[in-house]
């Protein structure tokens, strides 16, 4: 009977085994199907291979979903990667409820986006290849949310960078794109040195990379030291934890590393959804999630994932309210919520960091959309200033834009009031180093995100259409009038659109308050702000309820008005804004971080370059060391030159000489 | 294999060479076609022959295998003494890949001199087997020595307009090294009583100071070949005057041959020295990685990029060596491997472009794309495999030898690194500057992409680099045992 038992277990985790790796091959069967074969099976026979590809992957992952939620958790290996100096790396998947839960949003942002592409990309010339990238992101993104070790989770990591590379510059005429996916990858490249060397130092001081195995050892790791400058000794975990988390800074383009992000919106819109709002600079987040038994023991990488948050998130959303080009607003947009994120982690929030991983997916991916079916309607403007009043000419783009908006600037009762909400309180309840400036900030923050969100919905949707008068743009263009988006448009926005309605209200109790992350996020007790949090909590009709008596609510509602009153009502006072001009000077010019990257670490480095190959190589060491022995030699030959006399005689008597103290070296020798 | 004829090392070594010779017999003008086809036979039996010797490769034996020994010069006891391990037998492998690309990509591009030039690569595979095979100290260094005439003769006469110079200053360069090594091999003949063995060496006692001579003599080679900064301004004028085919068996191969007498002679024979040197090395390792990217990146000629590129991605090779562990020294084998593959496709990349531009000046290009779609597909596996990303071998040696360096200290791998980025942005702005953007010229629109035979080699390596990339293991499970020997070996003291 046991053994039965133990056969029906074998099959079982066989049966299991198969299911994820079929969710994660899905996509990928689908991408190499579309890449290799995209012209033999065209437009229509792509864009189909790659959604059933996702699709499968969608229906598998809320299957897992539903199998962990029945206790069903998985951590084994696939195959062995290398086995090096008595160390076993694998390939392996750790199937539990955050990487359930990272699954479903994956595979069903993926799926909304596969589906709006057919409609978003109809007319270009590479439409299969779009096709094959998209699916082979989502391969990657699930490799990484899939992995049970450290070393494939880098695997996963790099993979979406290159596919973020690919993706950024796929119109490769654009020299705006190919500058800005040099620059995407470059900036990750600069985080995941830091993520590698964190790796590093977790494989030397826990001696393997398999995540349980070293989530054991995270109490040991805690009291060790690490001397890294004379004689110093530094806390080994808070090195590895701010080394891992310069890694999140690059993925999740937290300040300074932020600044490939805006740059990326030169990639088709259902990218900037997919990857650049939704799921890919997420990673980050779910990474620190992931490795909170890490993080916890390390009040001080906390403390700096705490502060690298409270800027991004306020300092990011404002950069949102200059902005013209609908996609960059978005873009700072999503820089301010990834830094809400972070926010959440660094206060030990970590499920209200996934939660608002989870509704900012949703809603994030929405706006973009939206933002992509607002850019078709206009015949590919992307300039605000030219747009206006197309609530009339596309309603139901202006109908889930509005539910959008409203999500992100947290109305009560839709998915961003709830999640937002919990960063905030959990925040006020922290006593993190740090914490009081990141409640002020995230605070501020919910003002500026309800003003820039305001603003491009009155410059967009109200007033009246500015796109015919526009001076110095091309006017061809300009002469169709915008139109509501196809079907396969506008049908994933009111997917999403749903989504971003009811997903905070139904998942609230059970994520933050539940034991839904009870055996996979670990907090110590002193640090407990949700469960803290948790006991004012009475259900999510009474905080919806509440949500209308708190600051935050009244802060955003500030922000409605103002862009309400500036940019619809009276748009006269927008002559008045001059006393700001510094100040907007300032956010147009991004801080002028740009101009500092460009000319310290792009100009620097060709400089150094220049500097070691003309000097160090041409001059010192070929001009001296090599031409020099070279002059020494012919110079030496000039004189040898006069002992070759011509006579046998000389060359006999030197021959002698020679073998005369050939013989001596070797009797001395002897 | 006591009853084959002729031993399968021997075969592997000599059956090259016999093809070259059989090429330089019969390749009288008219006759190019057949001496194509003659030495593509030849350079795929060298490699048909290696699978009997792969799959009875035991890899869990210490000693070494496949061993032949004939008297060779009886009065200094110098043997015809051959046999590999895990190390020679993945170099090996290398080898007679990179010869059968070198054939191929000859195929329509070489015209003058067809049999002399084909013959050159024979010859210079058997050669180099026969480094990698030698367990005599003289058999090796005679092989050493012999792979500098063909690569002299190839630079010199199938190279570009600059190949005089480049053909002296690489041969000069490497032969005042090797002399060195020469007078260390005799030194060691005398102290063992006269054996010119390897095996031999390994056992010996030497005192310290002659172990520091004997560690710089054969320095002096290696790190020219490998080669080491600030000893490295030769590869650079090689490569730019090199055929691509040169270019290629000297970036996958002969490089190799530094990294490979480090540990077949260097550590084994003097580890005390070694160690003791050991931060030297290192520091010069480090400065290799980081000096030559920066070096790298402002390049405007492609092949002397790849070639600055090949410098810095041996810094690892001998960073991972002189840190003494098992990490770093499985890196710097897979990373000498990899770094074979990957920088034979890039040159074989610029070898495309330049057998239809006649430039290698990245100014030259801009937007590739549009009218070689599949060549820019390629180049941009190798490309990304050059900035070692992971799923590319380029990362699997990169990987293990940085996890290595933070057993030994953090900075060390701090600064290896930094290849990370270095890496990542000498060659993306490369590939970015040559191949996106709009088209440039009339002569870029009008390119063609790959042909079959361009394309079908170009997709081996794909295959390969990614291949390694997904799965080392078999790699790193063959060379695990001479890992392990090697440190066991090195960490007595031999005083």
């Amino acid at each position: 009977m046991s053994t039965m038992l133990a056969d029906l277990g074998v099959k079982d985790t066989m049966t299991n085994m198969n299911m994820y790796l079929l969710a994660a091959l899905a996509p990928l069967i689908g991408s190499m199907l579309t890449g290799f074969f995209g012209r033999k099976i065209g437009r229509s026979g792509s864009h189909v291979v790659a959604i059933i590809g996702v699709l499968v992957s969608l229906i598998l992952s809320i299957k897992i979903f539903i199998d962990v939620l029945n206790g069903n958790s998985f951590n084994g290996s696939v195959y062995t990667w290398a086995v090096v100096g008595g160390v076993s790396f694998e390939v392996g998947f750790l199937i539990d409820r955050l990487s359930s839960l990272m699954m479903i949003v994956v595979t069903s942002v993926s799926l909304m986006v596969h589906v709006y592409t057919i409609g978003y990309m109809k007319d270009d010339p590479g439409y299969q290849r779009f096709f094959s990238y998209i699916s082979l992101f989502t391969f990657a993104m699930l490799m990484l949310v899939m992995s049970n070790n450290f070393l494939q989770l880098f695997f996963g990591w790099e993979a979406v960078g290159l596919v973020s590379y690919l993706l950024i510059g796929f119109w490769y005429k654009k020299d705006s794109a190919i500058y800005a996916n040099l620059k995407a990858f470059l900036v990750n490249r600069v985080g995941d040195f830091g993520f590698l060397l964190g790796i590093a130092l977790v494989l030397h001081f826990a001696g393997t990379l398999d995540y349980a195995a070293v989530f054991d050892q995270s109490e040991d790791l805690s009291v060790r030291q690490i001397e890294l400058f004379g004689g110093v000794g530094w806390s080994l975990i808070t090195v590895i934890c701010i080394c891992l988390f310069i890694g999140a800074m690059g993925k999740s383009a937290q300040f300074p590393l932020h600044v490939w992000l805006p740059d990326s919106m030169e990639g088709p819109t259902p990218i900037s959804a997919l990857i650049h709002a939704a799921t890919m600079v997420t990673a980050g987040i779910f990474m620190v999630a992931r490795m909170s038994p890490l993080f916890e023991y390390s009040e001080m990488a906390l403390s700096f994932v705490l502060i690298i948050g409270s800027i991004t998130a306020l300092f990011m959303g404002l950069l949102g309210l200059v902005q013209n080009d609908i996609k960059r607003v978005v873009a700072y947009s999503t820089l301010s919520q990834l830094g809400y994120m972070t926010v959440a982690l660094g206060v030990s929030a970590y499920s209200a960091a996934m939660f608002h991983l989870m509704t900012h997916a949703f809603f994030k991916a929405l706006l973009f959309l939206a933002a992509g079916s607002v850019i078709i309607g206009m015949h590919h403007q992307q300039d605000m200033r030219f747009m206006g009043g197309l609530r009339r000419k596309m309603p139901i783009t202006w109908m889930v834009s509005l539910i959008g908006s409203l999500a992100l600037i947290g109305f009560p009762f839709l998915s961003g009031f709830y999640s937002k909400d919990s960063i905030i309180e959990t925040v006020q309840l922290s006593s993190i180093p740090g914490a009081g400036f990141a409640y002020f900030a995230v605070l501020l923050g919910v003002f500026v995100t309800a003003l820039y969100s305001f603003r491009m919905y009155f410059l967009v949707f109200e007033g009246n259409y500015r796109g015919n008068n526009q001076s110095g743009q091309d006017v061809s263009e300009s002469h169709h009038d915008p139109h509501e988006s196809p079907p396969v448009v506008w049908i994933p926005l009111v997917v999403l659109a749903i989504l971003s309605v009811f997903s905070g209200a139904i998942s609230i109790q059970p994520i933050l308050f539940g034991d839904y992350f009870k055996d996979v996020i670990f907090v110590l007790g002193s640090h407990d702000v949700v469960a803290q949090f948790g006991e004012h909590f009475h259900g999510w009709l009474a905080m919806g309820m509440h949500g209308f008596q708190t600051l935050p609510f009244w802060l955003a509602m500030a922000g409605v008005l103002t862009a309400w009153f500036v940019f619809y009502y009276s748009p006269k006072t927008r002559n008045k804004l001059s006393v700001f001009a510094p100040l907007i000077r300032l956010f147009e010019q991004k801080y002028f971080l740009d101009k500092f990257n460009e000319w310290f670490f792009a100009l620097g480095a060709r400089s150094l370059g220049d500097l070691l190959w003309k000097v160090g190589d041409q001059k010192i060491i070929d001009g001296f060391l090599v031409n020099g022995s070279a002059k020494l030699v012919a110079k030496m030959g000039t004189r040898l030159r006069r002992i070759q006399t011509g006579f046998i005689s000389h060359y006999a008597f030197i021959m002698i000489l020679g073998a005369f103290t050939l013989v001596t070296i070797w009797l001395f020798g002897k | 294999m006591s009853t084959n004829i002729i031993g399968s090392l021997s075969l592997i070594v000599w059956l090259p060479i016999f093809f070259g010779i059989v090429v330089l017999t019969i390749g009288q003008d008219g006759r190019e076609h057949l001496v194509r086809w003659v030495s593509l036979v030849g350079s795929i039996l060298g490699a048909l022959v290696l699978v009997p010797v792969w799959t009875q490769f035991d890899q869990t034996k210490t000693e070494f295998q496949f061993v032949e020994s004939i008297p060779w010069i009886d009065t200094f006891n110098i043997n015809y003494h051959l046999g590999i391990d895990g190390l020679s037998l993945i170099l090996i492998l290398l080898n007679v890949v990179t010869t059968i690309l070198v054939v191929i990509a000859g195929w329509e591009v070489i015209t003058k001199r067809v049999s002399q030039y084909y013959a050159s690569f024979l010859i210079l595979s058997g050669i180099i087997n026969g480094v990698f095979c030698s367990l005599d100290a003289m058999l090796f260094y005679v092989f050493f020595e012999a792979t500098l005439i063909p690569m002299f003769l190839i630079i010199g006469i199938w190279g570009g307009p600059n190949r005089v110079y480049a053909a002296i200053k690489f041969f000069l360069y490497t032969l005042a090294g090797s002399l060195l090594t020469l007078v260390a091999l005799i030194y060691l003949y005398r102290l063992s009583a006269g054996s010119f063995s390897i095996a031999d060496f390994y056992l010996l006692p030497i005192p310290q100071s002659a172990q520091l001579l004997i560690f710089i003599a054969l320095f002096a080679a290696f790190a020219v070949k490998i080669p080491m900064w600030p000893v490295h301004t030769w590869l650079p004028d090689a490569h730019v005057e090199a055929p691509t085919g040169g270019s290629v068996v000297l970036a996958a191969v002969m490089l190799k041959l530094g990294g490979y007498g480090f540990l077949r002679l260097s550590l084994p024979i003097v580890p005390d020295a070694a160690r003791e040197l050991a931060p030297l090395v290192i520091a010069l390792s480090l400065i290799a990685i980081v000096y030559i990217g920066f070096v790298a990146l402002i390049q405007r000629d492609m092949k002397k990029l790849i070639a600055y590129s090949s410098i810095s991605h041996m810094g690892f090779v001998t960073l991972g060596i002189f840190i003494f562990n098992a990490e770093g020294m499985q890196g710097a084998i897979i990373q000498m491997v990899s770094h074979g593959f990957i920088s034979a496709a890039l040159f074989l990349c610029v070898g495309v472009l330049y057998d239809r531009i006649h430039s290698r000046q990245i100014a030259d290009y801009g937007g590739v794309v549009n009218s070689m779609p599949k060549f820019a597909a390629l180049f941009l596996v190798f490309a990304m495999a050059n900035a070692g990303l992971p799923g590319t071998s380029g990362f699997v040696g990169e990987f293990f030898v940085i996890m290595g360096a933070m057993s030994n200290n953090f900075w060390f791998a701090f600064a290896a690194a930094m290849t990370l980025i270095l890496g990542a942005a000498y060659t993306l702005w490369m590939y970015k500057r040559v191949v996106f953007g709009q088209v440039t010229s009339d002569r870029i629109a009008d390119l063609k992409d790959v042909n079959a035979r361009e394309f079908s080699m170009l997709l081996v390596l794909a295959f390969v680099v990614i291949g390694v990339g997904l799965y080392p293991k078999p790699f790193t499970d063959v060379i695990g045992t001479s890992v392990t020997t090697i440190l066991e070996l090195s960490s007595v003291s031999k005083y």
